[in-house]
């Protein structure tokens, strides 16, 4: 099971995931990168073949993994809550996690192996301070179910769900510099970048961050 | 032990043999200025590997794919088998169009040393005492294996491989290829393997062993010489090994308890039962095309394969800098090197940075399902190989 209900997540005319799209941005050229939480491998593929760059990738699902080993890319089954502590330091220039952190079980913990093991890290999320989403718990009363995370609470993979404002505190608190900030709205549009930060916290269905090591 | 029915009619010792004249294989003479020099402290001289080839090599010399094969098989991986009039032993991989395409790949495959269909081996002649090694034949190792394979490539002028790949012993020889001679190995597919044999593998070769040794026709190892042979011993290996490469689930899909040729038990040690039966056959198959002093030697090669010892005790060393790409692959019930093994070849490639691909593929064929129709499996070894074809260049057809 995808972390997110793919098929309702905001895509270019191309019919690539504008989130993928952003993160994909963030990536100089010619870098070695890790996505942990590959999926299918579209951001690997589109990676290599918009950025050149030497990709490799982490998915828990068995079907991801050879799905993606199968189209030639270098995947591996595995868990980013217990393989990341197997990489050595540096071994990376960007490690990703796409649509992921949500769903394991110390994000904590996982931001601070990526970015011990690349010089930048790269986290997109669905932000869970949107407005649909706090209408649902005021007015519904019940746990919000919304387009790209539809399922009920008892069964799905997201389980640590975080607001843009939640995830800035965390970066502070482990000293990490954010070098790029994005959010995007429900059709995929990114907001306005001089937008206050409870703006973004509000309206923003996604965020990505690229983040450093401080110093 | 099951001794009635084992003795099948008697071969003429004397006759023609797989292990001095190979039929319809390459064999590459290696002198007294090229000895293999061994683990074991001694040098093989002269000795000679049987190897086949498929498909063209091309004019860079950049389209090689080695394939290792495992304890029991030989260099027959595509074609009829001399011997048996089998098809070859991964012909579903490995062929024209093929996942392993020998339009597009040159394919070599060797007999290991210490094997008994062509390369030299304890059935050989030693040309010292004129008589067949036996026991006098030196205790051989997966390096070893490796060491001469690439004595082979240097003979056949070939300098880098575009990939290596084998399932079982076979991946034991990739590991090992990647850990000796990194520059010369541009991918590597390690299959169903471990860097390392497990103490229930050592221990289930052992049996095996004790199986041939305890036939009192193998004579101490000189049943050739001798005029004898321990067909018992060796069908009684094979049976215990055949079984640790099957699952509980595809026994009991093929053969559940059903009866052989009967309504009813028939009270006596009779293969009352099919799987009974279809061992026996296994074990008898087995003793025609194989050399009981060779399966002692190879079992004892896998078992002291230890790759992180040999480099310090730390499994990463050995993969350290590699620039080699690995795809490695193991299946959910396969006991025998269960996916764990697995996980520890990529653990380590990862700790040294390599890039690797890792696939688990749901099955109940136990470890064998390597050699068998596995689709899965098939398109990831395409995947795989087509990916590093890329970036190597290779994308025409040779032939």
């Amino acid at each position: 099971m995808s972390n997110l209900n793919l098929a309702n997540i905001a895509r270019t005319p191309g019919g690539a995931r504008i989130d993928l799209v952003m993160v994909a941005e963030m990536v100089e050229r010619g870098v070695k990168v890790l996505d942990v939480g590959c999926g299918d491998g579209e951001l690997l593929r589109l990676l290599g073949e918009s950025r050149g760059v030497d990709g490799r990738g982490i998915e828990l699902s068995r079907e991801g993994v050879n799905e993606c080993v199968a189209k030639g890319l270098a995947v591996i089954q595995g868990d980013a809550d217990t393989d990341l502590a197997d990489y050595p330091d540096d071994a990376f220039d960007y490690v990703i996690l796409s649509q992921t952190l949500q769903a394991t079980r110390h994000p904590r913990v996982v931001l601070e192996h990526m970015l011990r093991i690349g010089r930048h890290a790269i986290v997109s999320f669905p932000n869970f301070g949107h407005w649909q989403v706090r209408m649902q718990l005021l007015f519904a009363g019940h746990m919000p179910r919304t387009d790209i995370l539809p399922y009920s609470w008892y069964d799905t993979p997201n389980i640590h769900h975080c607001t843009i404002k939640d995830f800035r505190l965390l970066c502070s608190e482990i000293g990490v510099k954010m070098e790029k900030a994005v959010a995007l709205n429900a059709w995929g549009s990114p907001l306005r970048l001089n937008a206050p930060w409870w703006f973004w916290n509000l309206f923003g269905e996604q965020a990505v961050f690229l983040l450093s090591r401080k110093g | 032990m099951v001794e009635a029915n084992l003795s099948g009619p008697r071969e003429a010792v004397d006759e023609p043999h797989e292990a001095d004249h190979p039929h319809d294989s390459g064999i590459a003479h290696f002198g007294a200025d090229k000895p293999l020099k061994l683990d074991a402290g001694v040098e093989l001289t002269p000795f000679q590997i049987a190897y086949k080839t498929y498909g063209t090599l091309n004019a860079d010399r950049s389209n090689v794919v080695l394939v290792c094969h495992a304890l029991t098989g030989d260099q027959h991986v595509a074609n009829l088998h001399p011997v048996t009039k089998k098809s070859g032993w991964w012909e579903t991989l490995v062929g024209p169009g093929k996942p392993i395409d020998t339009e597009r790949y040159f394919v070599i495959c060797p007999n290991v040393v210490g094997a008994c269909m062509g390369t030299t081996g304890p059935a050989s002649i030693n040309p010292a005492t004129g008589k067949p090694w036996g026991l006098e034949f030196p205790v051989i190792t997966i390096r070893d294996m490796v060491r001469a394979q690439a004595m082979l490539l240097d003979h056949l002028g070939i300098e880098t491989l575009f990939s290596v790949a084998g399932g079982s012993m076979g991946g034991m020889q990739v590991l090992q290829w990647a850990a000796s001679y990194p520059q010369r190995v541009f991918s590597a597919l390690p299959i169903a393997c471990a860097t390392r044999h497990s103490a229930q593998n050592i221990a289930f070769h052992e049996v095996g062993r004790q199986a041939i040794m305890a036939d009192p026709e193998w004579r101490g190892g000189r049943y050739r010489l001798e005029g004898t042979n321990p067909r018992r011993g060796l069908a009684v290996a094979r049976m215990g090994a055949h079984i640790t490469y099957l699952s509980d689930a595809a026994l009991h899909r093929k053969f559940g308890r059903k009866f052989q040729d009967r309504e009813n038990p028939t009270f006596s040690f009779d293969a009352d039962f099919e799987v009974e039966s279809y061992l026996r056959h296994q074990g008898f198959s087995f003793v025609e095309r194989f050399d009981a002093n060779s399966y002692l030697y190879l079992t004892r090669a896998m078992d002291y394969f230890d790759l992180a010892a040999d480099s310090g005790g730390v499994l990463a060393n050995a993969f350290k800098a590699t620039q080699t790409r690995f795809c490695v692959i193991s299946f959910t019930s396969d006991w025998l090197f269960p996916t764990s093994e697995s996980r520890a070849i990529v653990h380590a490639l990862n700790a040294a940075s390599a890039r690797v691909s890792f696939a688990e593929i749901v099955t109940d064929k136990g470890h064998d399902a390597f050699l068998l129709e596995e689709p899965e499996m098939f398109g990831i070894v395409r995947g795989f190989l087509d990916g590093a074809g890329k970036s190597r260049g290779l994308t025409g057809k040779t032939s």
